[in-house]
């Protein structure tokens, strides 16, 4: 037997799930049948949403996507390391070292003040035509240094922003027990920075997982620029569509864990 | 008699367009089924190239383009002052909704797939497709051979319908790269990170000779080799009633030669470039 | 053999003057405490003391070396005088083994197998045998307390420093801290309390300060400064707290 209170509060969350759901349908609903009512909407099905051209573009799509994700693959942990390393230039303390510290300012007010486009053809094109050759003036390598030195310079601001979070009190402790201060940031302050900032970063592994599509303005085909080929190919933007599809695969629950990771720390942490 | 003859077909056919012309003022095939009454909008690149049009400015009518358009245009019923330019590029000109052109001329081939979406009017130019490379890699020993252009490393702008050309025809051991426009690709070539790209014919003679500094076209593709000769049409919205007119524009400059004397006149002799075996 | 003198030391946070010539001398397994208002200067002359901070005039000599000289190497002199803070500072990555093994493995360069007996020993001695492989989350405030007690230790330390370690701490607490402490100063320990705890003080400290606006303004044994304070400021401070 429920009480009064209980009874009551099981009929109002019934009550809210109930209108939750009727509201979605009816939202869904709108949508679908108030959409196809545009005028425009037949050209824009054929243009966008075209089943033939989905099916027969997806797999070639697919394929081309896994170079997305190879790039990703061996940008992602450089651009760990070398954040790193710029955050802890950007934490120094001894004055003989400050040129680190400003090296390490300079490096991420440029890199994150110019358009990741940008840098990837600066670097792209004009690296490789001071006359390197082969295959190190290869579009994969600098577009991908391009990549490594944006973000590079974005993780770099979260693991300072990780550092700085860290209570002095723990430093303090680290020091008052004859910790080198090189000690003390390596198995004091890092291993707290680090698990602090694991979500930031992970948003910013998603940002990058799209990003690696830049690449493709400076030559290799991956699945933007495939998607492109198809585009121009039957003059129709539905191989666009496909590829937002194959993102949406691989972000959306890469977005939910990341979601799911920092709601989770702020419930430890509170 | 021969020469009587022609004479006297000539002077019909100066007569018959005077009073043509005379006539399509009052009531041209175009009346009432472009953008704007009484006039005739053009769509071309932003920016647009030589010699398809000089100086990125059709209004000049000189270039390839920009001539024909003109010579269309008049075909048509409107004079120079009534015929106004604008740009789309190609994804605005195949996106569903309303367009700021009655047709667009930008070196758009006409194919199959396309033509489901568009409506091309009859073709105005055969290109054929051309190999572009530079000095250093010709001096290394690439040939308008397809055994030796397979190993060559390729790229092309990816809006081309040189792309499944590439990929059928030369099959390339080492993975095409495709980039945004000419100017990316000629950009790689410069920085070394392709051999050879493949352009259209005009086009490739034009970077090698002017945007490049060691730039030769190696070879062009015979029309037979091509999968679809590469044929350059006007582009109009699907259904477009403007189509009838601009094709009888058309048919009727490559029946009296000012089709090819516009040619001969913009475009280069392009006989000096081998044929590729 | 362990002696600390501090002698005429002044240290200011900018315009504020939080040690205005400080004397004081700390013999070997003496127990001093230091106690007056917040504020009055007593957690910076502790830090001062460990070179936590930077002194501005003075000298501070352990065992009549003057330590406070600037160019040494005061990771030297941290491994010699043990702090403990009021917040524990524990570090929560890490379990109550590990917190207490970091410091003598990194800088006495000794390996975990040879220091564990001899830190299971510590941690037996004051009653957390069983909490060794707990994480300071997993611990209570008293547990934790002891924990940074034993890490200081570890470190084989001449002196003890203790900056209100019981003040955090819930009041059922404080007493399994101060048994640490009663237990280190039977061992003959070397210590210096900054402590809101007067009875504590009174029944164990062999020398009581009262430190007032950065100065010691008494000092003498325990029964001295709590039955018979010569200063009004002492009088009124300790009227305050008892």
């Amino acid at each position: 037997m429920l009480t009064i209170r209980q009874a009551h509060a099981k009929r109002v969350k019934q009550r809210s799930i109930t209108i939750a759901v009727i509201s979605t349908i009816a939202a869904i609903a709108l949508v679908y049948f108030l959409v196809p009512l545009a005028p425009g909407w037949p050209a824009v099905k054929k243009s966008f949403f075209n089943a033939e051209i989905f099916i027969k573009t997806f797999p070639t799509l697919l394929d081309a996507f896994m170079l997305d994700v190879m790039i990703f693959l061996w940008c992602a942990p450089l651009i760990a390391i070398l954040g790193l390393i710029i955050a802890l230039c950007r934490d120094v303390r001894s004055p003989a070292l400050y040129p680190l510290r400003l090296f390490g300012a300079i490096y991420t007010d440029v890199l994150r003040g110019i358009p990741v486009v940008l840098i990837v053809y600066l670097i792209g094109f004009g690296v490789p035509g001071l006359g390197l050759s082969r295959p190190w003036n290869s579009p994969y390598i600098w577009g991908s240094l391009a990549l490594i030195l944006t973000y590079s310079a974005y993780v770099a601001e979260i693991f300072r922003s990780g550092i700085e979070s860290v209570h002095s009190s723990q430093r303090a402790a680290a020091e008052s027990l004859g910790l080198s201060p090189s000690d003390t940031m390596r198995f004091v302050v890092l291993p707290q920075a680090i698990r602090r900032v694991v979500p930031a970063n992970m948003n910013m592994f998603i940002a990058l997982q799209k990003d690696v599509a830049l690449l493709s303005f400076i030559g290799p085909v991956e699945v933007l620029r495939q998607a492109g080929v198809y585009k121009s190919l039957y003059a129709n933007f539905t191989p666009y569509v496909a590829a937002a599809v194959i993102f949406l695969i691989i972000t959306i629950p890469a977005t939910r864990f990341a979601d799911h990771l920092m709601s989770k720390q702020q419930r430890e942490r509170s | 008699m021969l020469l009587k003859s022609s004479l006297s077909i000539a002077t019909v056919c100066v007569g018959l367009l005077l009073s043509t012309s005379s006539a399509f003022a009052a009531d041209s095939c175009a009346t009432g089924k472009t953008l704007k009454d009484g006039v005739l909008t053009i769509a071309t690149g932003n920016p647009s190239y030589f010699p398809w049009v000089l100086d990125n400015d059709p209004k000049a009518g000189k270039g390839f383009e920009a001539a024909v358009a003109y010579e269309v245009a008049t075909r048509m019923g409107f004079d120079k002052d009534n015929v106004e330019w604008t740009t789309a590029s190609f994804d605005a000109s195949i996106q569903p909704g309303e367009k700021n052109f009655d047709f667009n001329l930008q070196q758009f081939s006409i194919t199959e797939d396309r033509e489901k979406v568009v409506d091309f009017s009859v073709p105005y130019y055969s290109a054929a497709m051309a190999v572009l490379t530079r000095k250093p890699i010709q001096e290394k020993g690439a040939k308008p051979e397809l055994e030796s252009l397979k190993g060559l490393l390729w790229g092309a702008s990816s809006a081309t319908t040189g792309v499944p050309m590439l990929n059928k025809l030369i099959k390339p051991d080492d993975k095409p790269l495709l980039y945004n426009d000419n100017n990316d690709v000629v950009a790689a070539m410069k920085a070394n990170q392709i051999d050879a790209a493949l352009f259209d014919l005009p086009t490739a003679m034009y970077l090698g000779a002017v945007v490049l500094d060691d730039g030769v076209v190696l070879g062009q593709f015979p029309a037979d080799r091509s999968e679809n000769p590469d044929q350059f049409g006007l582009l109009m919205t699907e259904g477009n009633p403007l189509k009838n007119c601009v094709d009888e524009a058309l048919e009727a400059m490559k029946e009296d030669g000012t089709l090819a004397s516009i040619e001969a006149e913009w475009l280069q002799q392009t006989t000096s470039v081998p044929l590729i075996k | 053999m362990s002696k600390l003198e501090l002698i005429n030391i002044h240290k200011s946070f900018g315009e504020r003057k939080v040690c205005s010539g400080i004397n004081l001398t700390v013999n070997d397994g003496e127990m001093v405490c230091l106690i007056g208002a917040s504020g009055s200067g007593k957690s910076t002359l502790l830090r001062c003391m460990n070179l936590l901070e930077e002194i501005d005039e003075g000298e501070i000599l352990l065992n009549g070396e003057d330590i406070s000289l600037p160019g040494l190497d005061p990771q030297q002199i941290r491994q010699q005088i043990g702090i403990v803070f009021q917040s524990y500072n524990l570090f929560p990555h890490m379990n109550a083994l590990e917190n207490v093994m970091l410091a003598p493995r990194r800088t006495h360069k000794r390996s975990k197998d040879e220091l564990r007996p001899e830190i299971e020993e510590l941690f037996k001695r004051f009653g957390l045998a069983d909490r060794m492989l707990n994480y300071p989350d997993q611990l209570s405030g008293g547990q934790q307390q002891r924990v940074a007690v034993i890490r200081a230790l570890a470190m084989k330390p001449k002196i003890m420093l203790f900056d209100e370690i019981t003040s955090a701490l819930d009041p059922e607490l404080v007493a399994e801290v101060l048994d640490v402490l009663r237990q280190l100063h039977r061992e003959g320990m070397t210590m210096v309390l900054a402590t809101h705890e007067m009875s504590f003080a009174k029944e164990l400290a062999d020398k009581v300060c009262f430190l007032d606006a950065g100065e010691i303004l008494e000092e003498g044994p325990p029964e001295a400064i709590f039955s018979n304070p010569k200063q009004t400021r002492t009088q009124a401070f300790l009227k305050s707290v008892l």
